[in-house]
């Protein structure tokens, strides 16, 4: 099994107090299987996400990716998994403002190891990057920022991709585009894809659907 | 205390001369007690040539000089010519023995003016009484600060009945021969002269016989003058009251040869003292006591900024005089170390003649 | 909207970052300190040197002194008195008080002085009411009669000295520091020099008959006075000096303040859009921003003026103690508050934060009410601005370099320092980027491959503040390369100078033949040299000219810069003259030429056999064979010798002669005490400079730090996708400080070459239009190092704590930038 969680909670520390976001959820991810999570507005979707991602900590329950628990990882161990396993897509700002796309393309990959100039080249002209690679991130479109932060995660081969509302903020014929490319390239790695969204055109797209209400798997 | 005229005030002080102006910081001495210096007395009898030197137990003491004179140009010209004398020091602290060349008991001022009728120029030199730069010798006579001096023109000639007489300022400059023609005159008892009604006094003597003749020479140019001089001799310690606020006085040379010298000191109560001497043509000198004489303000004319009163009416009624005195020109101001009016006048009335008027105190 | 709202809305952004105020606030504090400070010792020193100089003689009066500067006969002033002078005499000197202070005293003869001298009075009481306080006539008698009523100055009210036991003493604030005024008769007795004048006032009343002064006493000259003047344009290059430093440390202070200002108003975008789409006028906004910046503006000016009064009254006796040490001008030590300080304060802190604004609030007005936020605005800006840095610092430099050719003079000199100095600090960023990118070229990996890019990024951001740092540095290393060269040279010169071991002067002639004699006979006395000089004119101007004997002492020792092969033997025959080193550059003087010395009209003209260095002496000086000394000036005083024996056997002489002559304190010097009060003078010349280097240095420190705080909370969106991406965040911390430190060292490293151009402009170009000496370079490896550590060291300090935040930044911070929108 790719991703495991189970009965994984979370809460915030408010001004009218501690406030429960998740409340035990349970879920299970295959390799190469595509996962739609969608849910009302600040249900507290990015917030698993973040958790799977080991960005943030939880409070009880249990993540184990490739069946190895996250519970009780250090800051260290955290980022070699995030370096190494995890690919995330976020809605936006995903960039580094201060190096190229051609830097950005690579940067995951070489960090994780698995640099390969053949691929990431392909991936460029695959998401129709080619001709911006010395571009500055700012310099891009929001659709192309995307690509570039999909390209990213493609390049460095990650077992478990995790996507936030990756075309949240681009317009519906981009957005299309931008996920059928994902998709494709998904399915040509046979990772896991974990997709946050509210759009349910979107998350029909996907293998399977969950969908959280009030903390909850349903 | 006026901060521009810090010597002028210490000066003035030391002279003993305007108390009025700082009675609000008292007197310093000066003005009532004689505290170690000499003191006038009456009947002492005043000697030449002796007395015609510096009489340094004395606090304060004077060679005062002015001249009536017209130019070849038809002006007339008023001259002084004034050496003042101050003792530090009582006579007998006078003579410690002192470690310095520069220590002294005496400090000297000369002061010196020309009088036109629309000019008036002044100088004033000052010097300790070191160094021979200033003093009084009696035999040859001598009297001298600086280069300022009035010299017997004859060496050994006894007195002062021939003299020669010099000064120089930045704007004008004299040279003057004198020559007496009559006799000295005593003032008050043969020479005490009363200041006051408490009696404050001083030795008072002078020469007013001299005949001048000699040059000027003024910015706008030089010019031979003749006319006739009045040189006062004046040693005191004490001469003022410590009520006197200022003086008045006039000499006047009336056309018939007689004489008269008249002063009015003013006192801070309103009333005044007054004395007199008239001189005959042949020198014979009376003296009037207090009130005798009568000096009345007739007008008075702004000069250097103040009100000074210019023409004056001068009575002396046992001698039948009753004149106007006018200055020749009003703004013979003597803007000095210590300012006062000093210039020559013209006398109109029950006789005719010209002279010259001081007047100190009115600040 | 209202002004009063639109204010307080903006105002919130302090409120929210107090940190940032604290910066702004600090920053022109300190600018406005360093330069209040500086401006009020320089207007202390200058007030010092119009009292000494207007109450002894007032410029506006002329007088009469001998033209070889000695003493005036007393029957010279008696003969002019008599032909018509109006003079009145002045006695000057200096005691040495039983405490050891060597007391200035100055006799005058208050009965003759002139009505202008009598007026002479600074702001406050005038000085004649100290004479003749009342009553008058007493107060008069009081200072021309013994036990004699003297007048002091305040500072030495505690002055314990027999001699002056006896005298009435008043306190008066109007005499300059050390200052005694006395009676001339009581002067010439305590001065021990009766019948000694030194020189006449001119009452500007002149008699118009008197006789022309050339027949009278030839041997006078009229002065028109100026010494007022001399001392103003003696000590013009240390306040040059003081003022370009205090100008240095506000124009680093400055760099923060825009600094943290730009920030402000970059993060205020937000707010001033919307504040304009919510109905401000521009007008008001503008309005509002300037009222803003304003009160600033004058809390920080009013704090700085505090601060600037305390900086200048810690630093003031040392100035004080310099300008003694290098010119013998008197400057009190003590320090008044001016109320004009307020106002030149607040004034200059203004006019610096309206400087510093103007970029960013011309920006913000032109200002599209819509533009959107760009992350890389500032990079992008410096990137169009680099042109015109690189053609105004091409400009800047054009006009050091063309003034190094044909430039003269101090402020020429200056100006070349300050071109130099600003054209490189314009030229950093650039140098930065161009090292920057080298490092990024040769990276490999990932991590410093971002590390590189990220650093050029941050660079606009912290450009000013490592610009001043850059400047701080190099006028440190400058200043210290300066100082340690002279330092070197200094006291390599002192020995050779002081080659004698023992130091002599004879209270009088007849003194001085005995001591003579009886060091004749001494056996163990090698020599006797004499050291007797005039003062008058070399080369028209007014300087010394000593006597020196035909002497293996000056052979092997004097410390010639440039000398003709027989130098010492044509000195020696009397055909020739050694000049000192200030004075031949100041009139471009070479070995061979011709100089006279003596008045114009008796002068005589000798050729330059030598050139010799003579520092810390402001004046022309030569010397010339003593035997043609004697010939030309009979009546100089013979009275100072040194002596050669063995170095043993030195203390033993100097305690013969002591007890033998009775001399004593500076009548009987051996030469290491001498050595040791000149290299105490040297050591605090250099002070002030020392203390406003180090001032400034903490200043640029300060920036860095406050530059890196005010970066760190816009650095999270530049480190939280790297953070996502398998960073922890202490390594990011790390690689934050790494940063600050690196850029830090990079501006070191950049500072170094600038800082020893800066020394080369000080030693061969400033040193010379100053003082008119030039001194080699010596170069203090040991001291950069020093200065590196502790450089490094405090920016570690600096950047650790913006640092140190970012590691304890909670992770829903970081993922935040992904969601929110900037």
């Amino acid at each position: 099994m790719l991703l495991r969680v189970s009965d994984l909670r979370k809460s915030f520390a408010t001004e009218e107090g501690q406030l429960e976001v998740l409340r035990g959820i349970d879920l299970q991810l295959q390799a190469g299987e595509r996962l739609a999570l969608t849910g009302e507005s600040g249900c507290g979707k990015s917030t698993l996400l973040y958790l799977i991602g080991a960005l943030e900590a939880f409070d009880s329950g249990d993540i184990r990716i490739e069946d190895k628990s996250l519970s009780g990882l250090g800051d260290r161990q955290r980022a070699q998994l995030r370096r190494h396993s995890i690919g995330i897509i976020f809605q936006q700002f995903n960039l580094i403002p201060s190096m190229t796309v051609a830097h950005n393309l690579s940067f995951h990959a070489r960090l994780a190891g698995r640099e390969d100039k053949g691929r990431i080249d392909l991936l460029a002209a695959r998401l129709g990057l080619s001709d911006f690679l010395s571009a500055y991130p700012e310099q891009l479109s929001g659709g192309q920022q995307q690509r570039v932060a999909i390209g990213r995660t493609l390049a460095a081969r990650p077992r478990l991709i995790l996507a936030d509302e990756p075309t949240g903020n681009l317009d519906e014929n981009t957005s299309d585009e931008v996920l059928d490319l994902m998709l494709e390239l998904v399915a040509e790695t046979d990772a896991g894809l974990l997709m946050v969204t509210h759009s349910s055109r979107m998350a029909a797209r996907m293998d399977r659907k969950f969908v959280l209400t009030a903390g909850q798997v349903s | 205390m006026s901060v521009r005229n810090f010597i002028a005030t210490v000066l003035m002080f030391l002279l003993g001369w305007l108390p009025t102006q700082a009675s609000a910081q008292g007197y310093g001495g000066l003005g009532t007690r004689a505290e170690g210096f000499y003191v006038p007395k009456r009947g002492a009898a005043i000697e030449f040539p002796r007395d015609h030197g510096a009489h340094p137990g004395f606090r304060i003491e004077w060679w005062y000089l002015t001249a009536n004179l017209r130019g070849e140009d038809g002006r007339q010209y008023g001259v002084q010519w004034t050496l003042f004398r101050s003792a530090l020091m009582p006579p007998d602290q006078q003579a410690i023995a002192s470690k310095s060349d520069w220590q002294t008991s005496q400090l000297w001022m000369g002061h010196a003016a020309v009088t036109t009728p629309d000019s008036h120029h002044v100088a004033e030199t000052r010097a300790r009484g070191v160094f021979d730069i200033a003093g009084v010798k009696v035999a040859p006579f001598k009297a001298w600060i600086n280069d300022w001096q009035m010299a017997a023109r004859n060496e050994a000639a006894d007195g002062i009945g021939a003299v020669d007489l010099r000064a120089s300022g930045a704007d004008f400059s004299y040279d003057l021969s004198l020559t007496a023609n009559g006799p000295m005159v005593f003032h008050g008892d043969r020479g005490y002269s009363v200041k006051s009604a408490e009696g404050q006094a001083s030795y008072y003597y002078s020469q007013p016989f001299y005949q001048v003749e000699g040059e000027i020479d003024l910015p706008t140019g030089r010019v031979k003058v003749a006319g006739t001089a009045w040189l006062d001799r004046e040693w005191s310690s004490q001469p003022l009251s410590q009520d006197q606020r200022g003086w008045d006085w006039v000499s006047l040379n009336f056309d018939d040869g007689s004489k008269l010298m008249g002063f009015r000191l003013r006192q801070s109560d309103g009333k005044n003292f007054t004395s007199a001497t008239w001189i005959d043509a042949d020198g014979t000198a009376t003296a009037y006591s207090n009130n005798k004489v009568r000096l009345t303000e007739i007008s008075r004319s702004t000069t250097a900024g103040r009100l000074v009163p210019t023409t004056w009416r001068v009575e002396l009624a046992e001698r039948g005089i009753d004149v106007t005195v006018e200055a020749l020109n009003t703004n013979a101001w003597m803007d000095t170390s210590f300012p006062y009016w000093e210039g020559p006048v013209n006398i109109d009335g029950s006789h005719s003649g010209a002279g010259y008027l001081e007047m100190t105190g009115y600040e | 909207m209202r002004l009063a709202t639109v204010l307080r809305v903006l105002w919130s952004h302090w409120t929210y970052r107090p940190l940032q105020l604290f910066a702004l606030l600090v920053g022109l504090s300190l600018a406005t300190g360093l330069w209040t400070g500086v401006q009020a010792i320089n207007t202390e020193a200058r007030s010092s040197y119009k009292a000494a100089s207007s109450t002894i003689v007032p410029n506006a009066l002329d007088h009469l002194e001998r033209s070889d500067g000695l003493p005036i006969a007393l029957q010279t002033y008696v003969e002019l008195q008599r032909a018509g002078w109006r003079t009145s005499p002045v006695l000057e000197g200096q005691v040495r008080a039983e405490d050891g202070r060597l007391v200035r005293v100055i006799g005058i003869d208050p009965v003759t002085m002139p009505e202008q001298m009598a007026e002479l009075t600074t702001p406050g009481q005038p000085l004649q009411d100290d004479i003749a306080s009342e009553p008058a006539s007493n107060g008069l008698i009081a200072f021309l009669a013994p036990p004699h009523r003297i007048i002091i100055s305040t500072d030495l009210a505690e002055l314990q000295d027999e001699r002056f036991k006896r005298a009435e003493w008043i306190e008066s604030p109007n005499l300059p520091f050390n200052t005694l005024l006395a009676d001339i008769s009581f002067a010439e007795r305590l001065l021990g020099q009766p019948g000694e004048i030194s020189r006449l006032v001119l009452d500007p009343k002149q008699s118009r008959s008197r006789v022309q002064l050339s027949e009278i006493a030839p041997q006078l000259q009229r002065i028109t006075n100026r010494s007022g003047a001399d001392m103003a344009r003696l000590t013009d290059s240390f306040h040059l000096n003081l003022s370009a430093f205090g100008m240095l440390a506000f124009a680093v202070g400055l760099f923060i303040v825009q600094g943290t200002i730009n920030l402000a108003f970059e993060q205020r975008r937000t707010m001033c859009r919307t504040l304009r789409v919510t109905g401000t006028s521009m007008q008001v906004l503008t309005l509002a921003l300037m009222l803003e910046l304003l009160l600033i503006a004058v809390i920080a000016g009013g704090l700085g003026v505090v601060l600037g009064y305390f900086i200048a009254a810690l630093l003031l006796p040392d100035v004080a103690a310099t300008l003694r040490g290098l010119y013998g001008a008197q400057v009190s030590g003590d320090l008044d508050f001016h109320m004009g300080w307020w106002l030149a304060g607040l004034a200059i802190a203004v006019a610096g934060t309206f400087l510093a604004a103007f970029w960013s609030l011309t920006k913000l007005i032109r200002m599209p009410i819509l533009a959107a936020n760009r992350p890389r605005a500032w990079a992008l800006m410096s990137s169009r601005s680099t042109w015109w840095r690189l053609i105004v610092s091409a400009g800047l430099m054009a006009i050091a370099g063309a003034l190094l050719i044909w430039g003269t003079g101090l402020v020429s000199a200056f100006t070349i320092v300050g071109a130099f100095l600003l054209g490189s600090a314009l030229l950093l960023p650039d140098a930065m980027v161009v090292s920057i990118r080298l490092f990024e070229s040769l990276a490999r990996r990932p991590v410093a491959q971002w590390f590189w890019a990220d650093t050029r990024q941050q660079l606009p951001g912290l450009s000013l503040a490592l610009m001043a740092l850059l400047l701080a540095l190099a006028a440190n290393v400058g200043v210290s390369t300066m100082v340690g060269s002279f330092r070197l040279t200094f006291n390599g010169w002192l020995d050779q100078r002081l080659a004698s071991e023992l130091y002599v002067r004879a209270a009088n002639d007849e003194q001085s033949v005995r001591l003579q004699n009886w060091l004749a006979k001494h056996p163990k006395v090698d020599a006797v040299l004499p050291i007797w000089s005039v003062d008058t004119r070399i080369g028209g101007e007014k300087g010394q000219v000593f006597g020196i004997a035909d002497h293996a002492t000056y052979r092997d020792h004097w410390p010639l810069l440039d000398k003709t092969a027989s130098v010492w033997s044509d000195v020696a025959k009397g055909r020739a003259i050694l000049v000192n080193e200030q004075f031949a550059r100041r009139n471009r003087l070479n070995l061979g030429e011709s100089v006279t010395i003596g008045e114009p009209a008796t002068a005589s003209s000798l050729s330059i056999a030598g050139i010799y260095s003579d520092y810390g002496n402001p004046h022309p000086q030569a010397l010339i064979a003593v035997d043609l000394l004697t010939n030309l000036y009979p009546e100089v005083p013979r009275r100072r010798f040194a002596i050669r024996v063995a170095p043993q056997e030195a203390s033993q002489l100097a305690s013969q002669i002591g007890r033998e002559f009775d001399l004593g304190g500076r009548a009987l010097v051996d030469q290491a005490s001498i050595k040791r009060r000149s290299v105490d003078v040297f050591e605090r010349t250099f002070t002030v400079t020392q203390a406003l280097n180090v001032l400034t240095l903490s200043v640029a420190g300060f920036a860095i730090f406050t530059s890196l705080l005010t970066q760190s909370a816009m650095r999270l969106p530049q480190l939280a996708p790297v953070w996502a991406l398998g960073l922890t965040r202490r390594q990011l911390a790390g690689l934050e400080l790494l940063r600050g430190i690196l850029l830090a060292g990079l501006t070191m490293v950049l500072a170094l070459p600038l800082g020893l151009g800066l020394a080369w402009l000080l030693l061969a170009v400033v040193n010379v239009e100053a003082f008119g000496w030039r001194l080699p370079m010596f170069v203090f490896a040991r001291d950069w190092l020093m200065l590196g550590f502790y450089g490094l060291f405090a920016t570690a300090l600096a950047a650790a704590i913006p640092a140190r935040r970012f590691s304890k930044t909670d992770p829903a911070e970081l993922v935040k930038v992904f969601a929110h929108e900037r």
